[in-house]
């Protein structure tokens, strides 16, 4: 131990190596730093960073935040050295800002780790993606998460790039399972007698009170231990560290020469028996020569607690940035000041959690690591307290505690001055192809989808818009109605610029950060008809890639969701959202699928739903009934298989309502109606079942309502009474029948009914029951056909329309037969 | 010499149980107890009999520095019977909750027995429970003779363990009337109970605890006041982990129950079970099996030892009005009466379960067909 002071003052740098994201190291990290008080204090890291060092002192400047390194012509490509306030590199370069001491990094520059991501795009996961699966996702989506955690850039800017999200893959990065690297503090935890290295760490370096003995100990042996191992394996299969530790080391015996014996190193401990290790400076530049390069650009960008959580992608995560958080910033009592926010953070939602929960939870919590054979209560013993004391062991409130408190909600801050992110630049590349410029001036832009720079355009704007930046408004589009045709009213405000910032966080290119958005916005959204409209958008957005996680999402949401109504008024939007993707020629099937679900469900849960309902809310009930029947006709149209069988299915679910008693008879109407119109019920049935309602045993306001499910609104119903006067006379001899103190009851109802008609055909109405019902007897003969027509052609009455067909046609001597088919359908 | 006392104790105590028909855990495993017991010299709370670390061996089994072999008495996460353990340790008592067949009440008998050698203290839970079961009561032939004395009080189990500094057990707590529960909140606070008949009191003594059993999912169950929740921890006894475990359980408990009723054995019953099993574990969870499609939960527990009572009955249809084959038709009635408790929610949910899920999974054509015969 004593020795490791020595060397720290005399021979060689002071060498610290610690676990990125550690509190126990990082608190190390500063008792060293003051204890030896290094006149310059090297860092892992891109040295291409050394110039933004002093934003870190920043007052807007607050952790957690990331460096991002991006290839200048190729935002997609792009790096993140996340920095939490509880990690020891930050711990090290704010206190190298504090002392006025030079910070540097001394990793290999990010110009060629960037570069090595372009030569080999097969090769490791991406350490970190942009977008951010909630944390609190359950283990299933987490794991749906895990499977579409390709990188979003990779769709339109090629290769994606690799380098390792976190200052280094070192102690904490889990391996990867097709990985045959080793997991140093796997090995280390192992031989311990651990069985989770997670754990082992925690025992033997975080939870090691602070301040006690020698500052430098834990360090010196943590490297003994790490030059075991290293001895064993090497390089343990990350093999590009050992070019990245020949870097190092040259940048350290240059800071040697600079600052001889001041030089303090923080680094992950993995590195540090290589940068101890005595090598050439001719072996290691010949180890550096040849790197490939590509021109970079560093910014700083804000970063959350969520998204350095391992559950959220990042390689190099931790499982619990919030407890971490918590034991750097605690000044004593850890447990009991962490209980006490728990108990704060239920009580906020509602439960009753007094202070003797939080003191019984503390002594389970402490017993049960004296039990455990545990220094201190760590993350595992505390959860296990809360569940049992303040819980009730139900793991639901437990879950609110792990997503707010155990991760976080912890929102990191950047200083305006930090240079542009890339999504700027993707953004400014964007606009000069696509001949969109910015404009302070409102003007309106008229785009054809079928034009390939108009969809460009239009994807653009609609991803802008799903990023909160709203450059194009949509607008009403003249003449034309067209699906192809879209409007759109441009204006640039200069705080859009600041949106475009903010937005940096989902993504480097605009592509990228619209689907993480969208990914997000889907985990957040609260209703199913949100998540149907952002489904929507994502297909207007051309997002593929975001639409299997929106998709997921609508579907289980379809499934908790026991309100027939919500779901009867998402599947008109995803049914028209599967006509749009056809138009755009996105895949579509996922979409169809689940489309095809939620009508099931509809079908399912609708007969029950539409019992009891009273007069507003049959209404309402009524529309969902023509919303789905709509969406049902054209879901019909398309080809797959199980589609087909959906149409049968939503006529007998029809039929059932229309047969129910307790269904309201605006409801039952409107079935009845749309049977008819689809061919599923014959005139008689439907006559039969019309006079049941309109008998003298209905309640009149309910055969009022009946009419007006039947033959009101819009529907065309008017036309429909014009020509079968049977149905007519059924309406006719009820109304007279109608008793006097009834009539005004019902008066409301039919005038909404039959105002809605047009003029025209409220008049032949009005003819036709004057004419008085002996004609209307005449006008319904026991055949089939068309309702109102007669069974055969009238051969006479057709030929005289003839001449005229012909002489629109301007085809004098076409066969007499063609002319004969255009009777037949124009009459 | 020490060893061969101990041993010919413990032949004495097997031979004992040998009679009953049911020994308690504490005579059972008598064997395991004294071992551990022996090589345990990790420090002992008050009057406990063994350490807490060598009860939750006892509990989750393991092999002992000599070799003794001590057998697994509860199977599940380790974390459940380490926080039950602890909890004793720190004089709050215990409450295990669960779904009927999650073993509390076993775990709650061989935690007694580990720690105080004792699991006879019980109060068993029922809606007639009186407070005199959870307090005291008085024999009444000494009380008219000789009038209120300590010697006319008839203690009940919860005081005697107090007396004694002894784990007590209350079986269904749930079950109690509430304001028969209410009684243990002065016992679990103060750990007195007084006497005011007498003007005197008994205090608990270091060592006194109490394990409660309770069953929050039934209906008609009394919600434990916030009062008396309070004085418990808590720590729900999940149900089985993986499908494969759960259908083991299950086929145990069918071919142990069958072969008491004495139905003939079902040569190819376990492809129903395993379909009863993933029917009930889906609905019960909210999520399909391949973790694909979210459904709704019905209102029922659909607990493990409902999956059993389905398949028994099936089995007894089956082999008295069927070809003694267990087939579809013979546990969709079960399933649909084990599912749809609440007829109009439930059977939405149920239908809903049949048509987007059982309709489209391969080789359960069958069963689809089965169900909407019974369901419609």
């Amino acid at each position: 131990m004593a020795s490791a002071v020595g060397r720290g003052a005399g021979a060689g740098p002071l060498l610290l190596g610690v676990r990125h994201h550690g509190p126990g190291s990082a608190r190390a990290v500063r008792a060293a730093l003051e204890e030896v008080r290094p006149r310059v204090v090297l860092i892992e890291g891109p040295p291409e960073a050394d110039t933004l060092v002093p934003l870190a002192a920043d007052e807007e400047m607050r952790p957690p935040v990331a460096l991002l390194a991006h290839a200048v012509d190729e935002p997609g490509r792009s790096a993140f050295w996340p920095l939490a306030e509880f990690s020891p590199e930050w711990v090290a370069v704010r206190w190298a800002l504090e002392h006025d001491v030079p910070a540097r990094f001394i990793d290999l520059p990010a110009t060629h780790t960037l570069a090595w991501g372009r030569q080999q795009d097969e090769a490791e996961v991406v350490g970190e993606r942009p977008l951010d699966a909630e944390a609190d996702a359950d283990t299933a989506e987490a794991e749906a998460a895990g499977d579409t955690a390709t990188d979003p850039a990779a769709g339109d800017t090629g290769p994606v790039p690799t380098p390792r999200s976190a200052p280094d893959p070192t102690p904490d990065s889990a391996p990867d399972p097709d990985d045959v690297r080793i997991d140093p503090l796997g090995v280390l935890a192992r031989t311990a007698g651990y069985d989770d290295p997670e754990r082992w760490w925690e025992d033997v370096v975080e939870h090691r009170g602070a301040g006690k003995g020698d500052a430098l100990a834990p360090f010196t042996v943590l490297e003994e231990a790490m030059a075991a191992l290293r001895e064993t394996y090497g390089s343990g299969g990350h093999d590009r560290d050992l070019v990245r530790e020949a870097y190092m080391r040259l940048q350290v015996r240059a800071a040697q020469r600079e600052f001889e014996d001041g030089v303090a190193v923080v680094c992950g401990a993995w590195h540090v028996p290589a940068l101890r290790q005595k090598t050439t400076v001719a072996a290691d530049r010949a180890l550096l020569k040849g790197l490939a390069k590509v021109k970079t650009d560093m910014t700083w960008v804000p970063w959350t607690h969520r998204r350095l959580s391992r559950a959220s992608g990042y390689g190099a995560g931790i499982e619990s940035p919030g407890w971490y958080g918590h034991l750097f910033s605690a000044p004593d009592r850890p447990v009991e000041r962490w209980m006490t926010k728990v108990a704060g953070l239920l009580r906020a939602e509602d439960r009753i959690v007094s202070s003797a929960h939080v003191i019984e939870a503390v002594r389970l919590a402490e017993t049960l690591a004296a039990m455990r054979g545990r220094p201190l209560p760590g993350l595992s013993e505390t959860t296990d307290a809360v569940r049992a004391v303040m819980c009730e062991g139900s793991d639901v409130p437990l879950a609110l505690v792990r997503d707010r408190l155990v991760v976080g909600d912890v929102l990191g801050e950047v200083p305006s001055t930090a240079p542009a992110v890339p999504l700027q630049r993707d953004l400014a590349r964007l606009q000069r192809r696509l001949r969109l410029k910015p404009e302070a001036l409102e003007r309106e832009l008229e785009l054809d989808l079928r034009k390939e720079t108009d969809a460009a355009r239009s994807g653009l704007l609609h991803r802008l818009r799903l990023l909160g930046i709203a450059w194009g408004e949509p607008a009403a589009s003249r003449g034309s109605t067209g699906t192809f045709r879209e409007t759109w009213r441009l204006r640039w405000e200069p705080e859009l610029s600041v949106r475009v910032a903010e937005a940096g966080v989902w993504g480097t290119t605009v592509l990228s950060a619209a689907t993480a958005k969208a990914e997000a916005d889907a985990v957040a959204a609260r209703g199913l008809a949100d998540v149907t409209a952002l489904a929507e958008r994502c297909l207007l957005a051309e997002l593929p890639e975001a639409l299997p996680t929106v998709m997921r999402i609508l579907a289980d949401r379809a499934a908790l969701d026991a309100d027939v109504g919500h779901l009867a008024q998402a599947l008109p939007a995803l049914v028209r959202s599967l006509r749009y993707g056809d138009v755009r020629g996105t895949d579509t099937g996922a979409l169809g699928e689940v489309a095809a679900g939620l009508a099931e469900r509809v079908f399912v849960g609708l007969p029950p739903a539409c019992a009891a309902l009273d007069a507003d809310a049959a209404e309402e009930m009524r529309r969902h009934v023509d919303a789905v029947h709509g969406a049902v006709g054209l879901l019909g149209d398309a080809p797959a298989a199980a589609q087909g069988r959906l149409r049968t299915r939503w006529q007998s679910v029809l039929r059932v309502l229309c047969a129910r008693d307790t269904v309201p008879g605006v409801i039952r109407g409107r079935a009845v109606r749309l049977l008819l119109d689809d061919g599923e019920l014959t005139q008689e049935e439907a006559a039969r079942l019309m006079g049941l309602v309109l008998s003298p045993g209905t309640p009149p306001a309910d055969a009022a309502a009946w009419i007006e499910g039947f033959v009101g609104g819009g529907s065309g119903g008017g036309m429909l009474l014009v020509h079968d006067e049977r149905l007519l006379g059924l309406v006719d001899a009820w109304l007279t029948g109608v008793p006097a103190e009834a009539f005004t009851d019902v008066l409301p109802l039919l005038r909404r009914t039959f105002s809605a008609y047009e003029p025209g055909v409220r008049r032949t109405l009005g003819e036709l029951v004057r004419r008085g019902p002996a004609a209307g007897g005449g006008a319904a003969p026991a055949g089939s056909g068309i309702p109102g027509f007669a069974a055969e052609l009238d051969q006479e009455r057709a030929d005289a329309v003839l001449p005229v067909v012909r002489l629109l046609l301007g085809l004098d001597e076409v066969a007499e037969t063609a002319g004969e088919d255009l009777a037949g359908v124009t009459g | 010499m020490t060893v061969s006392v101990e041993s010919t104790s413990v032949e004495a105590g097997e031979a004992e149980s040998t009679h009953t028909l049911r020994p308690h855990a504490e005579d059972a495993f008598a064997g395991e107890l004294a071992a551990l017991a022996a090589q345990d010299d990790r420090p002992r709370p008050a009057r406990w009999k063994l350490s807490p670390w060598a009860v939750a061996t006892y509990l989750l089994g393991g092999t002992l520095p000599d070799g003794t072999v001590i057998t697994p008495k509860y199977v599940g996460p380790r974390r459940i019977v380490e926080v039950a353990v602890t909890t004793l340790a720190t004089d709050r008592a215990l409450l295990l909750l669960g779904v009927p067949g999650t073993a509390k009440t076993w775990v709650s008998e061989h935690l007694a027995a580990a720690v105080s050698g004792d699991s006879t203290l019980l109060v068993q839970g029922t809606a007639g429970t009186p407070e005199e079961a959870i307090r005291y009561g008085w024999n009444y032939a000494r009380l008219l003779a000789h009038g209120p004395s300590r010697d006319a009080l008839v203690p009940s189990p919860v005081m005697r363990a107090m007396a004694d500094g002894m784990t007590a057990r209350v079986e269904e707590l749930t079950r109690i009337p509430a304001d028969v529960q209410d009684t243990l909140i002065t016992i679990l606070s103060e750990k007195t109970l007084p006497i005011p008949e007498l003007g005197q009191e008994v205090q608990a003594v270091r060592g006194f605890n109490l394990i409660a059993t309770a069953n929050d999912r039934d209906r008609g169950v009394n919600d434990l006041s916030s009062a008396l929740r309070r004085r418990f921890n808590t720590v729900v006894l999940p149900l089985p982990e993986s499908p494969e475990a759960e259908v083991d359980i299950v086929s145990r408990r069918v071919d142990q129950i069958g072969r008491s009723l004495d139905l003939p054995a079902a040569p190819d019953g376990l492809d129903e079970i395993r379909r009863v099993v993933t029917v009930f574990r889906e609905l019960r969870d909210g999520v399909t099996g391949d973790g694909r499609t979210k459904l709704k939960s019905p209102s029922g527990t659909l607990s493990t030892a409902e999956a059993i009572s389905v398949v028994t009955n099936g089995l007894a249809l089956a082999a008295h009005f069927g070809d003694g084959v267990l087939r579809p038709s013979d546990v969709a009635a079960g399933i649909l009466g084990a599912v749809v408790r609440d007829p109009a929610a439930d059977r939405v949910i149920w239908q809903e379960y049949l048509e987007t899920v059982v309709r489209e999974r391969d080789g359960w054509k069958d069963f689809y067909r089965a169900c909407r015969e019974v369901s419609v």
